[in-house]
């Protein structure tokens, strides 16, 4: 057989593999487009509008960066627990949990030092979260349940439970709130200390000197979430944790055989996966609102789901597909404004929707090419 | 009439990674027993899948009764009154009977509903007309491995099957139920029905055939009149070249007790007892073989002794120290070694490296890991040593083992398994599927432990494999042991009534 | 006291509650008795709620709206299908990927064509059955009879003419044999020349259809409106329901019935005790994760199920 040759088709799979989802993304965008025909709109106008409103200055892009954080963190929270053969599909109940656990440290201690209260919050933020997906991991390792279902249902629970827990703790509304006329409708808790709060960008790039819009939101959770990011790496491919994990996720039977216990790490791997999802509160608690709110977190946890399998699983990909959400979710939301809300801003949960469904075939599909051409 | 009912022309079939059928002719005429034969991957069932129409050739021609027919389902195989008995039984677990009989071919009552009661009586009548038993509302999951096999037969009668395929027929089956199958095949055959069965033992070949065809790489080495040839002859074409098939042992000196196991009891998750009583023991440089028909409490006997499952009654103590009850790594540390009866389901993670699954179970101890990073350099060089010392091919520890042979996965295993030190080996189907050459690898390599002063279980659906490496024999029956003797001068009839169940 | 919470109008209500559970549940029975795993309930059930007020809006009859409901239901059964059947691809992320299809398509489509999220259905079911009698004009008994087994909306009588309908068709008849063998061993139905594909579409077609009929009780007959997120993860607590009712359809329309049951008790018992009525509205969820704790080692899942048909060797 020539080797060369059959080497150098191997690594055109192997890009060919990797670019999967660049596909998606275009087919969605492309499915998008006649979305919006049918609505009467100029397809070319909408996605100009809207990647130009979004990457077309620094604060598109704090902006954008700002939306992808959460989604990051969630992202590499299904995205762990896939390696472990987990769903985890209960993201949007521990980002609640855990971002209202680091609201409640920011709030009641707020005698303690920045150098002190910053990481305590940090860790309540992902302790939340933990906790909240052990009881769907514990379910998993030693009844064999399966944990779609029990993440699920751990959602409505945490939607009701904060609900509680955000009018035991209710602060009234605030005065932009009072002045804009908004009864207290959604109710949200007081705010954290200022040494609970993380440093917005803005401020930092213009000691600097490089300017950037003050109100941007941008603040350093962002690099956290990129430090998460690479932690996460190097958790799953250069520790043995990380190796067992895999292996169980692989195939649970043969780690079982090699001495690997399952549940022990079926429910690491959720708590971990938890955690991951929890620590959206550090951006969107301490670092923007500086107060829990519901509204906040909507939809984060499922939109991880998307980002973790847009980005293959990967953290490198969970990042960038991240910034590709964050960048159609802010292009979204301004393209209703522009357009005077004719253009819905659930257009975007659609592209995305799409943009799952388009990845997980096309997948399929270059798979069996893949076959295909190596009988050859 | 055609001279051949059968005929096949120049069949190729490509599969990703393998050519499983290449240029192959194979005839069969009206009336005989037809043995096809071959080594595992030789491509016999992929020539039969084609005739009974769950693959279609890339290139070739099928002629029934001399008309040319394109079988390219199931249904026009059946029409064509094809049958195939497939060597994993195609019956639904938790169905009678008879909905698996019935299952495509469902006879009605007012047209909606299945008539479940003619299907019964239909089913009476085929089995009294061919001479066996069956209950038709027994559920497939309540019945041995045997009656299984006679459902099948029946369901390929019941679609008026004139060729029936058989696929590895005896591979399951005890040597008592091995007569009586041939038994049914003699009587369908004087009946008039056509018979190809694949089988790679020979002694069955020369016991029921009229001819035999033999195949090897994907091509047909050649067509004989069973009445003359002879078992070395097949074999040599088999394999292509001279193979002994004797396994040749020295002496070895027993040593001390290495596992004793002590009324070992264990149930199934479906709460069924599955080990009653075990007790047995294990020296230094012996191999005990457990001679049994598959699903008496093999599989559980050794999970029970790695760990894998837990006990519900008794003791078992390796060089007299108490081992229940610990976990699959405590009794790995304790240097117990396996060889898994299923390499795919248990052996080897196939997204791993070859480098990786070497590794796999010591991989969190030094010099493997450094605090809790894994240690690349060292697992690396580990790696390939061991490819070098058991000749894995290729030899790339970076390749997914997925990608590689049966044979290859095997000798991994087999590698990871025995660098471990062993003090008990516990083998356990350690050959089945592989090829010749792998097959006297891992003979040599056993037998090479034993020569170690190691203890040795061997775990093997091969009688043949029991009988040429064990010093001591247990036989298992319905999870207990029902004789342990040693290995000299056998009587294999008297060790197949062992094997179901019947006493001396 | 405990009486009168248990009383006809309870049962009544309890039965109406389960009502669109039992017919996703049954959508799960279909699709998961043929190997096919379906977390798209959820989201078929959703997209079917708006689409059903949509419908009747549009058409002025309500009819047609349950109608369109059920096309709807089809259809993302359809796609799913495609994905998780011919695509071969991983059936829950198919699931979830229709989950959140359903919903940004039915907010969008709420702003498109309504400009508002609540939507109100123009038109409601009538009821069928007796009339409830006035006290005295006849006994408790009767009355109370009345109550719970004749006097709902159609799509009661329906869905328990359905459910009676599939456990006949998937236990009596070759259809069923059929689905049943292609979920539990496809490769042995396959070599009987059962066609495994279109089984599975089927199966997957009438699931999309059973849980677009749900997601039109939950919007037309239950709420009389549609907003955003109503079905409220009831898809997952009929798949809840589907494993403790064993994956037949008596069981799970019990099961279903139980789940009625308790959120119809917890409705009442807020009227009697102070509970935050967060904790009330927990109660289904927790009741479903109880009820799979509970299910463990009773009930097995047909073995082929989750697991895309591969008929050749690689």
């Amino acid at each position: 057989m020539n080797r060369d040759k059959s080497k150098k088709s191997n690594l055109f799979f192997s890009i060919i593999e990797r670019i999967t989802p660049i596909i998606a993304i275009i087919g969605a965008l492309f499915i998008g487009s006649i979305v919006i025909l049918l609505m009467g709109e100029d397809p070319i106008q909408v996605y100009k509008m809207m990647f130009g409103l979004a990457i077309g200055n620094r604060d598109g892009w704090g902006n954008v960066l700002f939306r992808a954080t959460p989604l990051i963190f969630t992202g590499l929270a299904v995205a762990f627990a896939f390696r472990c053969g987990l769903f985890n599909i209960g993201g949007e109940g521990q980002v609640y949990v855990g971002a209202f656990l680091a609201a409640y440290i920011g709030f009641t201690f707020a005698k303690l030092p920045a150098i002190l209260l910053i990481p305590i919050t940090i860790a309540a933020s992902a302790l939340g979260g933990a906790l909240w997906a052990a009881l769907p991991g514990f379910l998993k390792a030693k009844k064999g349940i399966h944990e779609v279902i029990i993440t699920i249902m751990m959602n409505w629970i945490a939607t009701s439970l904060t609900f509680y827990l955000v009018l035991v703790y209710k602060a009234p509304p605030t005065e932009e709130m009072r002045l804009a006329g908004v009864p207290q409708m959604i109710p949200h808790t007081s705010e954290i200390a200022e040494a609970a709060r993380l440093p917005r960008i803005a401020p930092l790039l213009s000691k600097i000197n490089i300017s950037f819009p003050s109100h941007n939101p941008l603040n350093i959770s962002f690099f956290l979430a990129i430090i998460v990011a690479i932690l996460v790496y190097y958790i799953l491919w250069k520790t043995s944790l990380g190796y067992e994990i895999r292996a169980v996720g692989y195939n649970s039977a043969a780690a079982e055989y090699a001495g690997i216990s399952i549940a022990k790490n079926i429910i690491l791997a959720m708590m971990i996966s938890g955690a991951l999802a929890g620590l959206v509160g550090t951006n969107e608690v301490m670092g923007y609102k500086f107060r829990w709110r519901q509204e906040l977190f909507l939809g984060l946890g499922f939109n991880g789901i998307a980002v973790a399998l847009l980005g293959k699983n990967h953290p490198l990909g969970v990042v960038l597909a991240a910034i590709l959400f964050g960048t159609l979710s802010y292009g979204g939301a301004l393209v209703n404004i522009y357009t005077a809300g004719k253009i819905p801003r659930e257009l975007i949960m659609v592209i995305q929707a799409v943009i799952v469904i388009l990845v997980v075939i096309s997948d399929e599909i270059i798979k069996r090419l893949i076959l295909r051409r190596k009988t050859e | 009439m055609a001279q051949y009912l059968i005929e096949m022309k120049d069949i190729s079939k490509t599969f990703p990674l393998v050519k499983a059928n290449d240029k192959v002719n194979f005839s069969v005429k009206k009336g005989e027993i037809h043995a096809l034969v071959g080594e595992n991957g030789a491509g016999k069932s992929t020539l039969m899948s084609i005739l009974y129409g769950l693959y279609q050739a890339d290139e070739g021609e099928i002629f029934i009764d001399g008309q040319k027919t394109n079988i390219y389902n199931p249904n026009i195989a059946i029409e064509n009154k094809i049958g195939m008995v497939h060597q994993h039984f195609m019956l639904v677990p938790p169905l009678t009977v008879a909905e698996n009989v019935i299952l495509g071919m469902e006879p009605r009552r007012n047209y909606f509903f299945i008539d479940l009661k003619k299907a019964a009586s239909d089913i009476k009548e085929l089995s009294e007309k061919y001479g066996f038993k069956i209950d038709p509302w027994a559920k497939i999951e309540d019945v041995s491995v045997g009656i299984q096999q006679r459902v099948e037969i029946i369901k390929v009668l019941y679609r008026g099957a004139e060729i029936l395929i058989l696929d590895e027929p005896t591979a399951v089956l005890t040597p008592q139920e091995v007569e009586e199958l041939f038994k049914i095949l003699k009587s369908l055959k004087g009946q008039g029905k056509t018979i190809v069965f694949i089988t790679h033992k020979l002694n069955e070949v020369m016991a029921l055939s009229d001819r035999v065809t033999v195949m090897r790489d994907g091509k047909m080495v050649g067509t004989k009149v069973t009445s003359q040839t002879n078992t070395s002859e097949i074999a040599t074409l088999m394999v292509g070249r001279e193979v002994l098939l004797t396994t040749s042992k020295a002496e070895q000196t027993i040593g001390k007790t290495v596992l004793r196991l002590e009324k070992v009891n264990a149930f199934n998750q479906h709460k069924y007892h599955v080990l009653k009583d075990i007790s047995l023991t294990v020296k230094e440089g012996q191999i005990l073989g457990i001679a049994g028909v598959e699903g008496n409490g093999q599989t559980e006997l050794v999970e029970v002794i790695t760990g894998l499952k837990p006990i519900s009654g008794g003791k078992m103590y390796l060089y007299e120290k108490d081992i229940t009850g610990l976990s699959p790594r405590k009794l790995r540390e304790l240097h117990i070694a396996h060889i898994p009866e299923d390499r795919r389901k248990r052996g080897f993670i196939a997204d791993y490296s070859v480098a990786e699954n070497l590794v796999l179970g010591s991989h969190y101890k030094s010099p493997f890991v450094k605090g809790c990073f894994l240690n690349p350099p060292e697992i690396r060089g580990y790696a390939n040593k061991l490819i070098k010392d058991y000749d894995i091919r290729p030899a790339v520890k970076e390749n997914l083992l997925k990608s590689l042979s049966g044979g290859n996965q095997q000798k991994v295993i087999v590698a990871r398994e025995l660098e471990r030190e062993p003090n008990l080996l516990i083998a356990a189907q350690p050959t089945r599927g592989l090829d010749v050459g792998s097959i006297e690898f891992v003979h040599k390599q056993i037998l090479k432990e034993r020569s170690k002063g190691k203890a040795i279980l061997l775990i093997s659906a091969e009688l043949d494999e029991i009988l040429s490496l064990s010093d001591e024999i247990a036989v298992i029956y319905e999870g207990k042991i029902v004789e342990i003797m040693v290995n000299k001068n056998i009587d294999r009839g008297k060790l197949g009534l062992l094997m179901t169940g019947v006493h001396k | 006291m405990f009486s009168s919470i248990i009383s006809p109008d309870f049962f009544a209500s309890a039965i109406r509650i389960a009502i669109p559970l039992a017919l996703a549940g049954l959508g799960g029975v279909y699709s998961e008795k043929s190997g096919v795993v379906n977390i798209g309930l959820e989201g078929m059930m959703l997209t079917s709620a708006f689409i059903a007020v949509a419908g009747t809006n549009f058409t002025k009859n309500v009819w047609f709206g349950i109608l369109f409901a059920v096309i709807i239901g089809i259809l993302l059964g359809l796609i799913h299908a495609i994905v998780s059947v011919s695509f071969k691809a991983n059936q829950i992320v198919s699931g979830v990927a229709i989950n959140l299809f359903a919903s940004g398509i039915t907010v969008f489509l709420s702003w498109l064509w309504f400009h508002e999220t609540q939507i109100m259905a123009l038109k409601n079911l009538p009821t069928w059955g007796f009339k409830v009698p006035n006290p005295g004009e006849a006994s408790s008994l009767v009355r109370g009879l009345i109550v719970i087994f004749a006097h709902h909306s159609p799509l009661v009588y329906i869905t328990l003419v359905i459910i009676i309908i599939s456990q006949i068709l998937i236990f009596r008849t070759p259809f069923g044999l059929r689905l049943r063998s292609v979920g539990e061993y496809p490769q042995a139905a396959d070599t009987l020349g059962i066609n495994v594909v279109q089984m599975r579409y089927i199966a997957v077609l009438i699931s999309g259809g059973l849980a677009g009929l749900a997601g039109s009780v939950l919007s037309i007959e239950q709420a009389h409106f549609f907003v955003k997120e109503m079905s409220g993860g009831r898809g997952f607590i009929a798949l809840a329901a589907m494993i403790f009712g064993k994956w037949t359809p008596f069981g799970t329309a019990a099961a279903a019935l139980l789940f009625g049951i308790g959120e119809a008790l917890a409705i009442r018992v807020q009227g009697v005790y102070t509970i935050p009525v967060q904790f009330i509205n927990m109660i289904p969820y927790l009741l479903a994760i109880l009820v799979l704790v509970g299910a463990i080692g009773r009930a097995t899942a047909p073995a082929a199920s989750g697991t895309p048909y591969e008929k050749e060797i690689s």
